[in-house]
């Protein structure tokens, strides 16, 4: 065996294997950054002190906004599309809630994000979690199985409920009430993620949207949805409350 | 002199006292044999199957710590066994309704706790999914304990022997919610009750009396399509056809599914330990077995119900009562109520 036969046969599997190695290194570095900014319309969301107006001109002042985030998927122009098992949930009062950082997204021409809003039902029928989906978040019904997908809770002068209080409770994940929904947001040009890079999406999610299109919530009629009556309609509602302000610094 | 002896003989006691009171009773200890899940024979394949919850001698006694300790309740004054007692098959015997901390009154009566990984559903509307959060519901419950999970969770991480018993189970002493349901659903999950006089007849271990045979047989005929052998339940959510009780209006299943068509069903519950589970239904309005089988022997009786199996039922004589009721004295499990490994450790024997 002659000297050049055993160079080749310690270096290049070697070589291979350190080929391999660079390549997950650098997928890995690649990251995805999403920022979820909460608007009223136009306006930067502010709890307890602004007083906001719906599609029916009525007055309402917000206290809590919180809401579930799960499976978030990155389509690739090649059709294929890289998916997150994850689950988040966004919370108003902790800024560090609305950050979202996705790792290891592989090199590649993406076209659209996806997401579900709510919790899908595996996890629903799963038992005892932690983290995001530990029921002392607060998002848990005890008494009907199942994660309130979102929470927006305020006051209004018209409101019939005791303390004028406004209070939407969204969840469920059986039919005929199921409120989980998928939102899909197309990129206005494709986003090219190449080696080592960092990139960042900021997504606009707008509260007025949860009180119209398709149903307006009049706060006469409707000022609490505590439970599965109605709960569709408002999940309708916000199936639609997101859109894209930003990605990597473009409008 | 005199005082001196008076004086060892003093800390001699204190030693021996402490060391008695702190050496755990051996009645009490859980070993690794006590937490082997045993399927019983004639039982279909279980429901919850500890998959993801390994059972364990530490993690199973965090669950009885828990399940016997006041703690989770707001103002620390009843436990889970308070009002799902050994001795009555984990019913609350003798209470008609559930009752919470203050007095409170609430809504339904209290169910056994057996055989509940066979279950794929929790509570009298089965508006639970998933054994391992049933817990949340009474420590939530205003009518309950009327405790928050994130409370609960607060004064556990305060208790240094929590967090060395949740160490123990799980090598990590914070404790989350997480490993307090698991542990808890390995103490509750554990509870079975196979070992009744009807299971060793099935088991060709005794003879039935002539009595209780004939019971067998009308039970078979009359009862079993709800009640189905060998959980004596068949999971399902029926109306039997009891008079609306108008000041609770308690509309059952429909709660839970939004479906008018579910109105005043609830789910069947599981005939085991029958004997020991008094007051009955729902809202515990029978006193006694007698009142439940009279109620059943006439269904032409029963104005509004929805069932097409309480229909079926038809007449029953009064002999053939008296068979099924001696025949449902046969699902009564003393190894159950008597089970060392469920029994409260506070207590003592």
């Amino acid at each position: 065996m002659s000297y050049l036969k055993i160079f080749q046969l310690i270096w290049v599997p070697f070589l291979i294997l350190n080929a391999e190695i660079v390549y997950s290194q650098k997928s890995k570095s690649n990251t995805f950054e999403i920022n979820f900014s909460h608007y009223v319309g136009n306006e930067i969301l502010k709890l307890d002190s602004v007083i906001y107006k719906n599609a029916l001109n009525q007055a309402f002042i917000l206290t809590k906004f919180k809401y579930y985030i799960a499976n978030i998927a990155l389509s690739r122009k090649t059709g294929k599309t890289i998916i997150y098992n994850n689950y988040y949930l966004i919370d108003e009062e902790k800024p560090s809630s609305k950050n979202i950082v996705l790792e290891n997204l592989p090199n590649g021409e993406y076209d659209s994000i996806h997401f579900t809003i709510g919790v899908d039902s595996i996890a629903n029928c799963k038992g005892a979690q932690s983290g995001a989906l530990d029921p002392i978040n607060g998002m848990f019904w005890t008494w009907n199985t199942g994660y309130i997908f979102m929470k927006l809770e305020g006051t209004s002068e018209l409101s019939t409920a005791p303390n004028a209080l406004l209070e939407y409770h969204i969840g469920g994940y059986k039919k005929p009430h199921n409120c989980i929904r998928i939102t899909s947001l197309p990129f206005l040009k494709p986003l090219i993620i190449s080696n080592n890079s960092n990139n960042y999406i900021e997504i606009k999610t707008d509260i007025l949207e949860i009180l119209k299109t398709p149903v307006s919530i009049d706060f006469t009629t409707l000022s609490t949805v505590t439970d599965f009556n109605n709960s569709a309609k408002i999940a309708d509602n916000y199936s639609d409350m997101f859109s894209i302000l930003k990605i990597n610094n473009e409008k | 002199m005199k005082s001196k002896i008076y004086i060892i003989a003093f800390f001699a006691a204190c030693f021996f006292t402490t060391a008695f009171i702190s050496s755990e009773d051996p009645y009490f200890f859980i070993s690794k044999k006590d937490v082997q899940l045993t399927m019983p024979k004639s039982f279909p394949k279980p429901i919850y199957t500890f998959k993801s919850n390994k059972i364990t001698p530490a993690s199973f006694v965090l669950g009885r710590k828990l399940f016997y300790d006041p703690i989770l309740s707001k103002d620390s004054s009843i436990s889970c066994g308070s009002c799902h007692q050994q001795f009555a098959a984990f019913s609350h015997i003798d209470h008609a309704l559930a009752h919470g901390i203050g007095g409170r009154i609430g809504k339904r009566n209290i169910p056994a706790l057996q055989n509940l990984i066979w279950s794929n559903t929790f509570m009298w509307d089965g508006g639970i999914n998933h054994l391992e959060i049933q817990a949340i519901a009474p420590i939530t419950s205003k009518l309950e304990m009327d405790e928050s999970l994130e409370n609960v969770i607060i004064k556990l991480n305060q208790r240094n022997d929590y967090r060395i018993a949740f160490y123990k189970a799980f090598k990590d002493s914070i404790i989350t919610s997480e490993k307090m349901l698991k542990s808890l659903t390995q103490f509750m999950g554990l509870m079975i009750s196979a070992n009744s006089k009807y299971d060793k007849y099935i088991a060709d271990k005794v003879t039935f009396s002539e009595e209780e045979l004939k019971g067998l047989k009308i039970f078979r005929t009359k009862c079993t399509n709800c009640h189905t052998e060998p959980l004596f339940t068949d999971n399902t959510y029926r109306s039997n056809g009891l008079a609306i009780n108008k000041r609770l209006d308690d509309k059952g299943r429909s709660l839970i599914t939004g479906n008018e068509g579910d109105n005043y069903k609830f789910k069947v519950p599981s005939l085991r330990n029958v004997e020991l589970t008094f007051p009955y239904m729902h809202d515990g309005r029978f006193r006694n077995l007698k009142e439940v089988l009279n109620f059943y022997s006439d269904s032409t009786k029963h104005a509004n119900y929805s069932d097409s199996q309480m229909q079926a039922i038809g007449i029953i004589s009064k002999d053939d009562i008296e068979a099924l009721h001696t025949f449902l004295l046969t699902l009564t499990d003393k190894s159950f109520i008597y089970d060392r490994r469920f029994a409260d450790p506070n207590i003592g024997r």
